[in-house]
């Protein structure tokens, strides 16, 4: 995989120079350790029970045998567990009944956890779990998700459910070419490295806990209302985390771990194995998209619809919105979207690296796609022809909206301009070849954060954000930030992360983590800077400054900002085989301003393998029969390996707001957002056939070949 | 986890002995399957009797001209030993198609060809199988089957084999040796795996007790024009969906000898006798390679979502076939 990238704009300071990771020697030495292999004396380990039915109700718990066995210490259950707050708004609103473990005796779907085995070692909890006997009374399940649900019903998620304006039907009516046309995908899992791993602890009347998440303060604050707590009370560390993309919130490992340190009292630890992930840990719902797009003879929108279904619980409601896309991206007279959920027997879903904006762009960049062809129009050209001037919905202008830009440079550097846009004409031996392109957009938002940063004696500095560093390089870049603020040298600054201790913070998530933390540390350094200049003398302790953005995120100006992005991909397919293979991609991204281009990069390059993995490999398999995943595991699970990833180039393009004050926006999502639908594309220039249903699997291919027809 | 005892073999008969008439033992190897097993609770030994370090690691010439290959050989040697390499291109082509360096650095030749399939229930011990636990049922008929067998499957289990390997050693007529507590003996690949039938748990004929001591390749110059060719849903470390491992031996554009296997359409890799009947004496030309393909596939019963794959083995069939006569007509 070659990264080629060049930055433009010619740095000041450090922020702008590529810096490798602060803790990246103690990473690739194993000296950073990661929660679930953090020493603690005297720590007992729990270990989950999941149920085998897939909806019911749990009769009976027969511990008694268990708790004989070998180094058993417990065995909690709905039957005995202390009883917990479950109704609270917690830091994305009301927890999933998922998370407040055994309250009562339900279970919601295959996987449901049903007890916790605590044992003086892991494999005596491992061992009496798996003997553990759990009595059912099993009730019909339901796991079928099809778009054609009639109960699916329209959800305000963390984006508005409805939003319509002008005559749909009329405008399609009118229109000179029309596509309508339904997209899938598939329930995907985030399938981070590093499982999830929790250790409490009650220390002089403090609850503390060593966990791997993505908010510290988040994870302290709901559940300290989980177990009616003081938030002062309970400190959450969280030092090196091998990956999240949503995954790692509030999760049942937190809440099972404090529960057994309190019945104990004493040091717990429970770690998921990857199997007990895919069912307790959220995923990606399957969503099922219907978009009908109108347009006048030269290629301009008439109507647009996009309609998106996808999955949740029984328990909690959470709804992947894909239709939101067109919100950002195509505007028209007639624009309707709406994200619709069918509650199912099945785990509740949740964030996962571009919520919405992953799948969604596959259906709308695939239909654009489609709509090009149906016009005559080069795919870019029609993109250029359909460039908002404001946001199709809310009417504000755009902050720095440099989407056509990513367009024209990713062109000239892909060698676009040469295509010929024939479909299934380029053969090389036994591969047919196609390039494909697709837009890309992400939210870039910010949320209030404090920072806390403090000039020791010895004339270094120390920054204290509660901050996570997910594998994105957030303590690097904000090492850079602290140091550019302070004008000294990057030697000079030490950023601790990870603690609540530090204060609220933004969690690590919505690619805002970089963009909120560099605030409120950039305020405090500065402020320190300051105060320094009038030459004060630093006392033993230092001098510490508290910074606080509430006010400053307020007072933001109203206006719509996103990052952009133009995803190029190559493919060869063997129809023969049903063999797709990706030979290059190139990102294009306009992404605020990029703090450090070596991390960045990193970030970009993996959305866009996520892409790769979306669009050819990741499908998790829900078994009907029995409402569970069939090969729920990483050997069933598939996603891209080193071998399905060639040649991956991101970089990006100048992409300023005077209007903002931070200027960051964030790449942790962007990346992963139309790289499907380049592939798709690609797909479908290469051999002639749209596929419209995720992933492009080799007997699919095969099969669309065989009856001419696109996979149904 | 399940407390097990260990113990490492020093020899054949030692480690023949030490596994006795114990059912609830099992010989380790490389570990890359079983201990899997082990973990997902799908096997749950009281003893393992590791034999890596038993001397038969060896890879030698035959009197006639073949290769004997130890049990504890790793994929690893196997693939790179020159004499493999040169006599046998299709089976080093085989074992590189597998896994990943790692694991074939691991996983020994005995362990390969006992390695159990890869159907998702057979692996999760929450669902019924007939394989892992007879008389429970199979719900790969009515379920996720996409990857499942469509030649000489029955209606208890339609699971597939999932070594790349054994394809490569099928073709070659490779024999197993064995040693018991009553001696040695020897199984050609060909009856080595038992078919289907309404006992998918009983999956070898190898006697109970018995040790893998290796495989024994006999001299097969058309191996010399050979190819192992796999195709997957990424393009590394996964099972196949469908492969084909084939030797041809073309004079004067007729086919003089052929030998063909397919992998993951059975519960065995599949020797493709019809096929080669079909082919042998013909003109080596695309036609004749599908109708051959046809032949062999015309026993094939796929079920819902696997229909794909009687399409896949005959592209196979057609497009390796059609490499190797390109290759003998330069």
């Amino acid at each position: 995989m070659t990264t080629a990238t060049t930055g433009r704009t010619t740095p000041k300071g450090v922020v702008g120079t590529a810096h490798t990771r602060v803790e990246g020697v103690e990473k690739v030495t194993g000296a950073a350790r990661y929660a679930g292999e953090i020493p603690f004396a005297d720590l007992a380990h729990g270990w989950l029970v999941l149920s085998t039915v897939a909806r019911g109700r749990i009769i009976s718990v027969e511990d008694g045998p268990v708790l004989a066995m070998p180094g058993v210490r417990a065995v909690l259950h709905h039957g005995n567990a202390p009883r917990l707050e479950t109704h609270f708004q917690g830091v994305i609103g009301p927890p999933d009944p998922t998370t407040t473990l055994f309250q009562n005796d339900r279970v919601a779907h295959l996987g449901w956890p049903v007890a916790l085995v605590v044992a003086e070692t892991s494999e005596q909890a491992r061992e009496a779990a798996e003997s553990l006997l759990v009595h059912y009374e099993e009730e019909p399940h339901d796991v079928d998700f099809r778009g054609d649900r009639p109960e699916a019903y329209p959800v305000d998620g963390f984006a508005p459910g409805v939003v319509e304006k002008g005559d749909l039907e009329a405008e399609l009516a009118a229109s000179a070419h029309v596509v309508d046309v339904q997209y899938t995908t598939p329930e995907e899992h985030h399938s981070m490295m590093e499982p999830h791993a929790a250790a409490a602890r009650w220390d002089g009347g403090r609850l503390e806990i060593v966990d791997s998440n993505q908010s510290t303060t988040w994870v302290q604050s709901d559940l300290a209302q989980m177990f009616s707590l003081e938030p002062s009370a309970v400190r959450v560390r969280s030092e090196h985390i091998g990956g999240g993309f949503g995954s790692k919130g509030v999760r049942v490992h937190q809440v099972a771990a404090v529960m057994a340190a309190t019945v104990l009292q004493r040091p717990v630890r429970v770690v998921l194995t990857r199997r007990q992930m895919f069912p307790l840990t959220g995923y990606r719902s399957p969503t099922s998209q219907r978009v009908r797009l109108g347009a006048d003879a030269e290629g301009r929108l008439r109507a647009l619809e996009h309609r998106s279904v996808s999955q949740t619980s029984t328990v909690h409601t959470f709804v992947e919105p894909s239709a939101g896309v067109p919100r950002v991206m195509v505007d028209a007279p007639a624009h309707h979207t709406a994200n619709l959920v069918v509650p199912l027997d099945v785990p509740t879903p949740t964030f996962m690296r571009a919520p919405g904006e992953a799948p969604g762009s596959f259906a709308l960049e695939s239909a654009l796609d489609e709509l090009a062809e149906k016009c005559g129009l080069d795919p870019i050209e029609l993109r250029v022809r359909n460039e908002p001037a404001r946001s199709p919905v809310s009417g504000q202008p755009f902050g720095a909206r440099n989407l056509l830009a990513c367009f024209h440079e990713g062109a000239r550097r892909f060698g676009w301009a040469d295509r010929d846009p024939r479909p299934g004409v380029r053969r090389e031996g036994r591969w047919l070849l196609g390039t494909g392109v697709a837009g890309a957009s992400f939210h870039a938002g910010a949320g209030p954060s404090t920072a806390l940063a403090t000039a020791e004696a010895d004339g270094s500095f120390t920054v204290r954000i509660s901050a996570a560093d997910i594998g994105t390089g957030a303590r690097t870049a904000l090492t850079l930030v602290a140091a550019d603020a302070l004008r000294v040298p990057v030697d000079r600054v030490r950023v601790h992360i990870g603690d609540s201790d530090f204060g609220p913070a933004m969690f690590a998530g919505g690619s805002m983590g970089t963009r909120s933390w560099a605030w409120a540390v950039d305020a405090a350094a500065e402020e320190l800077r300051e105060r320094l200049a009038l030459g004060a003398t630093i006392p033993p302790e230092g001098i510490t400054v508290r910074s606080d953005t509430t006010d400053a995120v307020r007072r933001l100006a109203q206006t719509e900002r996103h990052s952009y992005g133009a995803q190029f991909a190559e493919v060869a397919v063997d129809t023969a085989t049903g063999e797709v293979r990706v030979r290059r991609m190139l990102g294009i991204f306009a992404a605020g301003r990029i703090v450090n281009p070596l991390t960045a990069r990193n970030q970009l390059v993996g959305g866009m393998i996520w892409g790769i993995s979306m669009a050819l490999h990741e499908e998790a398999v829900r078994d009907r029969a029995s409402g569970g995943l069939y090969g729920g595991d990483l050997a069933g699970y598939h996603v891209a390996t080193h071998a399905d990833v060639p040649l991956v180039e991101a970089d990006w393009v100048e992409d300023h707001d005077p209007d903002d004050p931070v200027g960051i926006k964030g790449v942790g999502e962007v990346g992963v957002v139309g790289a499907a639908a380049a592939i798709a594309n690609a797909v479908r220039h290469a051999t002639g056939v749209r596929h419209r249903h995720l992933p492009i699997r080799p007997d699919r291919v095969l099969m669309a070949r065989e009856t001419g027809a696109t996979h149904a | 986890m399940k407390e097990f005892a260990y113990q490492r073999a020093e020899d054949v008969s030692g480690a023949v002995a030490l596994l006795g008439a114990d059912p609830d033992a099992r010989f380790l190897g490389g570990g890359t399957n079983l201990v899997d097993l082990m973990k997902s609770g799908v096997e749950r030994p009281g003893r393992l009797v590791d034999v890596r370090q038993l001397p038969l690691g060896a890879i030698e010439s035959t009197p006639e001209g073949g290769l004997r290959i130890g049990a504890t050989v790793t994929n690893s040697d196997l693939a790179a030993h020159p004499e493999v390499r040169r006599r046998y291109p299709l089976l080093t082509q085989a074992v590189l198609a597998g896994a990943s360096g790692q694991l074939r650095n691991m996983a020994t030749v005995g362990g390969n060809l006992l390695q159990r399939t890869r159907c998702g229930y057979f692996a999760d011990v929450t669902k019924p199988c007939n394989k892992r636990e007879p008389g429970t049922g199979c719900p790969a008929l009515e379920g996720e089957h996409h990857n499942h067998a469509i030649l000489g499957a029955s209606e208890h289990c339609v699971a597939t084999h999932p070594s790349d390997m054994g394809v490569a050693l099928t073709a070659l007529d490779a024999v197993v040796t064995y040693e018991t507590a009553d001696g040695p003996g020897e199984l050609p690949l060909a009856d080595f795996y038992l078919p289907v039938g309404d006992t998918p748990h009983r999956e070898t004929a190898l006697p109970p007790g018995a040790l893998i001591t290796g495989v024994t390749v006999p001299p097969a110059p058309v191996a010399a024009r050979s190819r192992y060719r796999k195709v997957r849903e990424r393009a590394s470390y996964a099972f196949a969906i469908g492969s084909v491992a084939a030797a041809f031996d073309v004079s004067d554009g007729v086919v003089r000898e052929v030998r063909l296997a397919f992998g993951a359409v059975a519960s065995r890799p599949w020797r493709a006798r019809a096929a080669e009947r079909a082919l042998t004496g013909v003109p080596a030309e695309a036609e004749n390679f599908a109708a051959a393909a046809d032949a062999e596939l015309a026993a094939a019963r796929p079920l819902r979502d696997n229909a794909y794959k009687v399409t896949l083995m005959r592209n196979l069939v057609v497009a390796v076939l059609t490499e190797l006569a390109e290759e003998a007509a330069r």
